[in-house]
C-alpha cells in the first residue's frame, strides 16, 4: 500500500492499484471520543469527493464522514459495525471505513502529507 | 456573556479534563479515560462530579414561608420533615415547568437546588411571589459535588464519619476541617450517592481526599449517559415550559394532598392531566438495532403516523446499546409497543420500553 494521505475533514486514504482504502484519523477519532455507532455507504455506491459517505456517532454527538475521493463503494468494513468501539483502538488500521475504486487519481494530489496533516489538525481541532 | 468558571476549574485541568461551554460555565465533559469508561466506573465503583454550576438557594422563613412556597412549587411543604429532600418542580400558570429542583427542609427554612440554566430566572420567580417577606440567597460561595456509585458511601465515611447511615433523599450538617457543611444522600446517576454542599476555599481539598480514597473524576457527558439510564429528565430536553409534569410521567412526585388540593400555579391544566384529559406522556425507547435516535427524532407509528418525537437519545454504557425517552400520543404508551424511530430519512424499528433502563436499589 503506499504512504497515507489525509483530508482537512480528518480522513486518511490509502492506495493499491486503482482501490483507495479510506477510514478517519486517529486525531479524529480522539475528538470525537467513545465511538458507539458506525453507518457506513453502501456497497455499488458512487459517492463524489467530500460528499458524505457514512456516519459516525459519539455518546455525545452524530457527525458525517467524508469520502476524500470520487468513485463506487467496492468495499465495507462491517467489523466497525459490530464493534465500533475498534474506531478508537485502530483508527488508522484495521477500523478502516470503506474502499473505493478511484475515478480520478489527480484528486490525491490534493490531499496532505502526514506531516501537514498533523500541522493542519493542530490548527484546526475540530 | 463572560463564561464562568467553578471553584474546582483548575483541579480540572489538572486531572485532564476536556471543558465545554455549559450554561455560561465552563464545565468538564470528560476525563483522559472517556465518557464510556467513566460511566462504567460510576456504575461499579464511585465517580465524582463537579456540579457548582447549579444553583443552591436558601429561603429562611417558617409557617407563613410554608403558604407561600405552596403556591409556586407542589411539594408538600406542611410534611415535609426536617433534612428530608424531595424532588420538585417550580411549575407555571399553563402547568408547564419553569424548572424541576430538589427542596431540603432545614431548620432555617429550605434549601433548593436548582438546575444552572434557570437559576437566575428561578430566583427572580421565587423572590416575586414570596413578596420580599423572606429572606432570600443564591449561594455563590458554596460548590456542589456529587460523589455517586457503590462505592460512594464507604469513600465518604473516611473522610465523614457516620455518613453511612444516612438515608436516601435525606441530608445532614457534618463537620468537615471544624467547618460546617451540609450533605445530603441523593444524585442523578441511579446509583447510591452524596450531594456535598460545601464552602468554594474548601472544595478543592474535599475533592482531592475524596479521589485518594479511590473515587474517579466524571465530566457532564457521563453524567448525561448515567442520568438517562436512570430514566431521569434533563431540563430544556426532557421537560421544559410546555410539558406539564403528569405528561412528563412525574405525577408520583405531587404528593396526594397536593394533587387533590392543589393551590399552585398551573394546578388547573395539571388536574386536567390527572383526571385523564392527557394528550401524550414521557415514554422510555429501545430502538432495535444499534441506531441512535438523537433528540429531535420524529417518531411513528407502525401505520406510518407521527405521534411524538424524541427528547433525550443516546449510547447506555450499561445497557450496551441506544436508549431514549421522548413524548408519544397516550394510545402508544404501553410498554413494549412497537414504534418507529426516522433517523436521516430511514425509518428504523424500536420499542416503548419501561423507564428506568437500569435499576439498581437505593439506600432507604
Amino acid at each position: 500500500m503506499s504512504e497515507k494521505k489525509f483530508s482537512k475533514q480528518h480522513e486518511w486514504v490509502s492506495v493499491e492499484g486503482d482501490v483507495a482504502t479510506i477510514g478517519i484519523t486517529k486525531h479524529a477519532a480522539e475528538m470525537l471520543g467513545d465511538v458507539v455507532f458506525v453507518e457506513l455507504p453502501e456497497k455499488g455506491k458512487t459517492v463524489k469527493k467530500e460528499g458524505q459517505a457514512g456516519v459516525v456517532e459519539s455518546t455525545k454527538a452524530a457527525s458525517d464522514v467524508y469520502t476524500p475521493i470520487t468513485g463506487e463503494i467496492t468495499e465495507t468494513n462491517q467489523s466497525i459495525v459490530d464493534d465500533p468501539g475498534a474506531v478508537n483502538k485502530d483508527p488508522e488500521g484495521h477500523a478502516w471505513f470503506f474502499k473505493i475504486k478511484i475515478k480520478n487519481k489527480s484528486e490525491l494530489d490534493e490531499l496532505m502529507s502526514k506531516a501537514d496533516y498533523d500541522k493542519f489538525a493542530k490548527e484546526n481541532p475540530n | 456573556m463572560d463564561t464562568q468558571k467553578t471553584a474546582l476549574y483548575e483541579y480540572h485541568k489538572s486531572l485532564g479534563a476536556k471543558f465545554v461551554p455549559f450554561a455560561g460555565y465552563q464545565m468538564p465533559v470528560q476525563y483522559s479515560s472517556g465518557i464510556v469508561e467513566e460511566h462504567k466506573t460510576t456504575r461499579s465503583e464511585a465517580g465524582l462530579f463537579d456540579v457548582s454550576h447549579m444553583g443552591q438557594l436558601s429561603i429562611e422563613g417558617s409557617a407563613d414561608l410554608i403558604l407561600a412556597l405552596e403556591k409556586i412549587i407542589p411539594t408538600d411543604f406542611k410534611n415535609i420533615k426536617l433534612n428530608q429532600s424531595k424532588y420538585s418542580f417550580l411549575t407555571n400558570e399553563n402547568g408547564g415547568i419553569y424548572d424541576d429542583l430538589i427542596v431540603t427542609k432545614v431548620e432555617r427554612g429550605f434549601n433548593i437546588i436548582l438546575n444552572a440554566a434557570c437559576k437566575d430566572n428561578d430566583f427572580k420567580i421565587i423572590k416575586n411571589a414570596l413578596g420580599g417577606k423572606f429572606k432570600l440567597t443564591l449561594h455563590k460561595d458554596l460548590s456542589l459535588i456529587a460523589l455517586q456509585g457503590p462505592k460512594a458511601s464507604e469513600i465518604l465515611e473516611n473522610i465523614i464519619n457516620g455518613i453511612s447511615s444516612l438515608k436516601f433523599m435525606n441530608g445532614k450538617n457534618f463537620s468537615y476541617n471544624s467547618a460546617q457543611i451540609y450533605i445530603t444522600r441523593s444524585g442523578y446517576t441511579g446509583e447510591d450517592g452524596f450531594e456535598i454542599s460545601i464552602a468554594n476555599n474548601m472544595v478543592e481539598d474535599f475533592a482531592k481526599s475524596l479521589i485518594a480514597k479511590g473515587a474517579k473524576p466524571i465530566g457532564l457527558g457521563a453524567r448525561d449517559t448515567l442520568r438517562l439510564e436512570a430514566g431521569l429528565c434533563l431540563y430544556g430536553h426532557d421537560i421544559n415550559e410546555t410539558t406539564t409534569p403528569i405528561e412528563a410521567n412525574l405525577k408520583w412526585a405531587i404528593s396526594k394532598r397536593r394533587r387533590e388540593e392543589g393551590g399552585f400555579l398551573g394546578y388547573n391544566k395539571i388536574k386536567s392531566d390527572i383526571n385523564g384529559e392527557l394528550s401524550r406522556l414521557r415514554i422510555g425507547i429501545k430502538p432495535a438495532g444499534k441506531i441512535i435516535a438523537r433528540e429531535g427524532t420524529k417518531i411513528f407509528s407502525v401505520d406510518g403516523q407521527e405521534i411524538g418525537s424524541v427528547t433525550s437519545g443516546t449510547f447506555g454504557p450499561s445497557v450496551n446499546g441506544p436508549i431514549a425517552m421522548g413524548y408519544v400520543k397516550f394510545d402508544f404508551v404501553k410498554s413494549g409497543t412497537k414504534i418507529l424511530l426516522e433517523v436521516r430519512g430511514k425509518k428504523y424499528d424500536a420499542k416503548v420500553s419501561e423507564l428506568p433502563f437500569y435499576k439498581k436499589n437505593y439506600v432507604r
